[in-house]
């Protein structure tokens, strides 16, 4: 128990795929801009990922590696990835329509983002276990939202800082953004897998 | 079995499976969507311009289907056809709207207006823009590198050689796209049915306006002073006409005669300001282009 615990913080916190990896920075500044939209989009990000990185084990473990074709790999997450996310729009769309207003953008947003294939591929290449591969999509992902969130909420008072005309809009934003980097790297070494 | 057909049969059949899962799924999840959107959707222009307010033609079909609250005449390029339409099909009580022509509010054509440098960059006014405000003198001119003319969904401007845009009156339909492309704020729509127009922003004084360019409002207020019905104004040393109040009262025009760099001039269309004796062959120019 203390080792999922011990990974999760670590995939949410020292190694955040955003700030320490610098994975899915497309839409780290394309949401980012109101606190409400990157709520939502973290929501969305982190159960997408959770799905398709266990629908990703599944294959891998009980079809593509006993045949011995992880070249394969990268083409089946992709494809895996756009299906699901496509048939998840299709559900929650059915389903829970109040969701579907909240994330439905969103949802095709992340179908080809590069966050969403990091984890998958991440758990193939180290043959993680089931549990492991769980737990590190649900840390990932909570690190993913946490970052947008902080992100968002400094974007949001930045609005009303005296910003020099030619830093406004994005140029003050990718500044932030290596300072929240910056200090996020204050955690590394905290965690040691 | 060979690493190759293995290859083939995995992703054929993985292929496969996520193919016949969506088509099965996108039937038993399908929605039933009201098919008056569709029918609404195929009224409108399709111009995907945005100056209803919502994301697009079918953001405004669905919109104004199923909210009451949104009326039925915000398509600016349908005009009063579509909005009839769309009233008659949504059963929504349908406001008459004022047609609009979209016009550039500068007469600086190369002859005129002076410039500052010569600009040899990116045929685009936003990237000259951002070089010191653009080639010319006069800072809130028209930059004449036809943003505006790229952006226009109904192709309806064309750069005439003078270097300003020249605007259709038969296919301008005031959207109002080349109103919020331009860096200079020059463009603005103003009714069809309006007698005079200033055609020039500049909000400089009049000294260092008439030294940009020789056809600037140079703010003296004259043709204030001569309309009798109090519809024009000076703002920032610049003329502004109120055009309902021109058009419901005004049958001379006295405004036109006094204006000292005729800035002030009749409400044309079709042609670039000031260069009214050269008429038919701007025309001629913009029926090349097409």
């Amino acid at each position: 128990m203390e080792e999922y615990l011990k990974l999760f913080v670590a995939s949410a916190i020292t190694n955040n795929m955003v700030l320490t990896q610098f994975l899915g920075l497309c839409i780290f500044f394309g949401v980012s801009k109101n606190l409400n939209a990157s709520i939502g989009m973290g929501m969305a990000v982190t159960s997408v990922m959770t799905i398709s990185t266990l629908l990703a084990w599944a294959v891998y473990n009980y079809v593509l590696h006993p045949l011995g074709l992880e070249v394969l790999m990268l083409i089946t997450f992709v494809v895996l990835i756009a299906g699901l996310v496509q048939l998840l729009e299709m559900v929650i769309k059915k389903h829970a329509p109040a969701l579907y207003n909240m994330w439905g953008i969103y949802l095709v947003l992340i179908a080809t983002n590069c966050v969403v294939i990091a984890v998958p591929i991440t758990n193939a290449e180290s043959h993680n276990g089931f549990m492991t591969s769980f737990v590190l999509a649900i840390g990932s992902g909570v690190g993913f939202a946490l970052a947008l969130i902080l992100m968002a909420s400094l974007r949001e008072k930045l609005q009303y800082a005296d910003v020099p005309k030619s830093l406004q809009g994005l140029g003050i934003s990718f500044i932030l953004a290596g300072m929240l980097a910056l200090s996020f790297f204050g955690f590394s070494g905290m965690i040691t897998l | 079995m060979s690493t190759p057909i293995l290859i083939l049969i995995v992703l054929t059949s993985l292929g496969l499976l996520f193919g016949f899962l969506l088509a099965y799924s996108n039937k038993k999840f399908s929605i039933e969507v009201n098919p008056l959107i569709h029918i609404v959707e195929d009224v409108l222009p399709k111009g995907q311009c945005g100056a209803c307010g919502f994301a697009g033609c079918m953001a405004y079909a669905e919109a104004v289907v199923l909210n009451p609250d949104v009326a039925p005449n915000l398509c600016t390029p349908g005009k009063d056809a579509v909005a009839k339409l769309v009233a008659e099909l949504t059963g929504k009580a349908a406001a008459p709207m004022e047609p609009q022509i979209a016009q550039v509010q500068c007469a600086g054509t190369h002859d005129k207006a002076k410039k500052s440098y010569a600009y040899s960059g990116v045929e685009d006014c936003v990237a000259a823009n951002l070089l010191f405000g653009g080639p010319k003198s006069c800072k809130y001119g028209c930059l004449g590198l036809g943003t505006c003319v790229k952006s226009c969904p109904f192709d309806a401007m064309v750069m005439s050689p003078d270097g300003l845009p020249i605007i259709d009156p038969e296919k301008c339909t005031s959207c109002g796209k080349c109103v919020s492309v331009c860096p200079k704020q020059v463009i603005s729509l103003m009714p069809i049915g309006a007698r005079v127009r200033v055609n020039c922003n500049s909000k400089d004084k009049g000294a260092v306006a008439k030294k940009a360019c020789s056809v600037a409002c140079i703010g003296c207020s004259l043709c204030m002073r001569q309309c009798p019905y109090e519809a024009i104004q000076m703002v920032n040393n610049l003329a502004i006409v109120d055009a309902k109040i021109c058009e419901e009262k005004c049958s001379d025009a006295l405004c036109l005669s006094k204006c000292p760099t005729k800035a002030i001039r009749p409400f044309v269309t079709g042609i670039v300001p000031g260069t009214e004796n050269e008429e038919s062959m701007a025309i001629a120019c913009a029926s090349c282009a097409k």
